[in-house]
């Protein structure tokens, strides 16, 4: 016998005493038949300490195919409950629970490999014994510019037959700060949750503010203008994200050339927002700066100059056979692993899953202007790499349209009070893929619970996937073609 | 491929000089003790010039920052704002280094890896702090997971601010450190 979760939508709130409370194991039962056979996938899992013994967990599950979400909860009592793993069944869970254990010492009995998330203690790693293997320990201190994180390998050789990795080094403790702070510094936090998907994940905030809020309409052009920065944000990294490619595979006119024309938007987005990254410019209710008609002119002219350069890169890039022998079945993530995972955005396209919330779940001006989505079927670097660029030139085109067809309206309006005991779900589809924000608000309207899922949280296990059986000397190349945040995983 | 190398090239794209002057707004200005320009920062002594003003070695520890200052300082490297040109250079082991850049507000998970890492460089070294949050915590100031800044674990010579800083900032303050500005 099942019990329904409620069916919700996209940056819709509802009231909190809608979501069932459903007896654990029922609960635990629901969610498995919901997920069979890849119908839904979690979106979210989490838990809320209701009362000093009362903790309740909610359970998100996304239905790409129907375009709602569902939403269950299960309260758990005193000090040290359990009940049984979903992650044998599902393996998509394993993260999410080990979290609700870190967090709430919800126990999962029988959990594969139950050990902190963020936290820096009880670290064993899973080890292999045997004549010629050998242990390659790298972090949290990094040879380049980039996040701490901990990665083991166990090596047969130059062949990896394990990674494991370690996270929690960027713990902020940001959620329990969007409870603390007040609206403007909610704002800066939400931005700074990944500082490379300012836009997205900002934009995850104001969805959710906007959605609770008593009395809220986003004028046309404040959306459009929001669709245009978060664009410019999926570029710029893609484009960013190419030219690390380019340096790692040693192909440097085209590291050069992407590197530059990355600069290009976020000169853009820098010229709209006056920071290169968007920062501050989206705020509940609207958006902080206009376009002006000049810089409207010149952004069409500078975005069909940059869809050309796309287009001779991608050519320059992809036509060298050298790139192609190191990219081309190097860190594979087949179909079916991918989807076991429930990895999202780039990465699950790249592996032929259609995953993507501004078809899937659309909000803003998404509702009512399609964007072209693709996908790539390889699920090798190379199939990353390509979509990378496919997905520029979707977007810069999408740009165009936006563009040229701002309607006259205001950028602002302001919203009114959340409401009393609400709850909402904000996805917005960063790029690297899906960022969920769950906002709860109490008897005053005041913030209750704040989650934050970013996109990497998902997706972390996949890379350690594709190492199996590569070349160590390949993690580079692998690990920036998923190139997942650290500080977004960790909060 | 040829040809569109050569037509890249034919356009051509210059590395930005640096600008010679740049205006602040007025109220960003510093309130200053004597009318002249207000002194940002302060550089090094003769001795650390020396050995440091034509050659400096850095090694980057991110420490609970969002990314967005990795990613200006990453941007330092490329061709626009090339950074080598001025003897500065990004290592991958802080045994190659001369001084570490540190980011982010140093969460109780980073510290002892911050520490450790400046222990590794030798003597004499320099700290320069970037970002906000390097400097007080920024945004996440007052979280029970976060020291408030690097100066709670290192002692900083150079404090770059902004959030992130643009690269262009980061690169005047690293010359005036240096004294080459
Ligand atoms: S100063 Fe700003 S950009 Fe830099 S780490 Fe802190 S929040 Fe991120």
């Amino acid at each position: 016998m099942t019990f329904p979760f409620l069916t919700i939508q996209n940056a819709v709130s509802f009231e909190a005493s809608r979501v069932p409370i459903l007896p654990a194991e029922a609960w635990r039962q629901t969610l498995l038949e919901n997920c069979a056979e890849g119908k839904a996938r979690i979106t979210a899992l989490f838990g809320e300490t209701m009362t000093p013994d009362v903790t309740r967990v909610y359970c998100l599950l996304g239905i790409d195919s129907k375009k709602h979400l569902l939403i269950g909860a299960a309260d758990f009592f005193g000090k040290n409950p359990a009940y049984a793993s979903i992650t044998p069944l599902l393996p998509e869970a394993h993260l999410f629970e080990r979290e609700l254990y870190e967090e709430f010492g919800i126990l999962p009995v029988d959990h594969p490999w139950l050990k902190p998330v963020r936290k820096q203690e009880n670290h064993s790693f899973y080890k292999i014994e045997g004549e010629g293997i050998h242990e390659v320990a790298v972090g949290p201190v990094h040879a380049g510019i980039i996040e701490p994180g901990h990665f083991r390998f166990q090596c047969h050789g130059e062949k990896v037959l394990h990674l494991e990795i370690q996270l929690g080094y960027q713990r902020r403790g940001v959620e329990a700060l969007m409870i603390a702070a007040d609206s403007k510094q909610q704002a800066v936090l939400a931005e700074s949750v990944a500082g490379d998907t300012v836009i997205g994940h900002g934009l995850a905030y104001c969805h959710a503010m906007e959605g609770l809020s008593e009395r809220s309409i986003t004028p046309k052009r404040c959306q459009s203008l929001r669709a245009i920065a978060l664009e410019l944000e999926r570029v710029s990294n893609h484009i960013g994200d190419l030219g690390a490619l380019a340096g790692d595979v040693g192909f440097l006119p085209a590291a050069a050339w992407f590197g530059r024309l990355r600069g290009d938007f976020l000169n853009m987005l820098m010229e709209l927002t006056g920071n290169r990254y968007g920062r501050s410019f989206v705020m509940p209710g609207g958006v902080l700066f206009d376009i002006t008609p000049e810089m409207l002119r010149s952004f069409i002219r500078r975005l069909e100059k940059a869809l050309t350069e796309v287009k001779e890169l991608a050519e320059l890039f992809f036509g060298a056979s050298s790139v192609l022998t190191r990219l081309g079945q190097t860190g594979v993530i087949k179909q079916e692993t991918a989807r076991s995972l429930g990895a999202v955005g780039l990465a699950a396209r790249a592996s032929n899953l259609l995953r993507d919330v501004r078809q899937n779940y659309p909000a803003g001006i998404y509702r009512a202007h399609n964007i072209a989505l693709v996908k790539m079927s390889t699920g090798d670097v190379y199939a990353r790499a390509r979509l990378r660029s496919l997905e520029s030139k979707r977007s810069l085109q999408f740009l165009r349209e936006r563009l040229e067809d701002l309607s006259a309206d205001k950028i602002a309006q302001p919203c009114g009070m959340s409401k009393k005991g609400a709850m909402i779900v904000s996805l917005i589809e960063g790029w690297r893929g899906e960022i969920a924000h769950v906002v709860a608000t109490g008897a005053e309207g005041e913030i209750r619970r704040y989650k934050i899922v970013d996109p990497s949280f998902h997706n972390w296990m996949a890379l350690s996937l594709a190492m199996r059986n590569g070349q160590i000397s390949d993690f580079p190349l692998v690990n920036k073609s998923f190139n997942l945040s650290y500080a977004g995983h960790d909060l | 491929m040829w040809d569109i190398l050569k037509n890249r090239w034919k356009q051509g794209y210059r590395t930005v000089d640096f600008p010679s002057k740049v205006e602040m707004p007025e109220r960003f200005r510093l309130s200053t003790a004597n009318d002249g320009e207000p002194q940002l920062v302060k550089a090094l002594d003769a001795r650390m010039q020396k050995l440091f003003g034509r050659s400096l070695k850095l090694r980057v520890v991110s420490a609970g920052s969002c990314n967005g200052c990795e990613m200006e300082l990453q941007a330092l490297g490329n061709v626009v704002f090339d950074l080598s040109r001025f003897g500065i250079q990004f290592v991958a082991s802080p045994r190659h280094a001369d001084g570490i850049v540190v980011t982010g507000p140093v969460t109780k998970n980073m510290a002892l890896a911050l520490k450790e890492t400046y222990d590794a460089v030798g003597e004499p070294k320099i700290v320069i702090a970037v970002g906000t949050c390097a400097i007080n915590g920024g945004c996440f100031a007052g979280s029970g997971e976060v020291l408030n800044g690097a100066a709670s674990t290192v002692p900083v010579n150079l404090y770059i601010p902004g959030c992130p800083p643009h690269p262009l900032i980061i690169l005047n303050g690293l010359l005036r450190l240096l004294d080459r500005k």
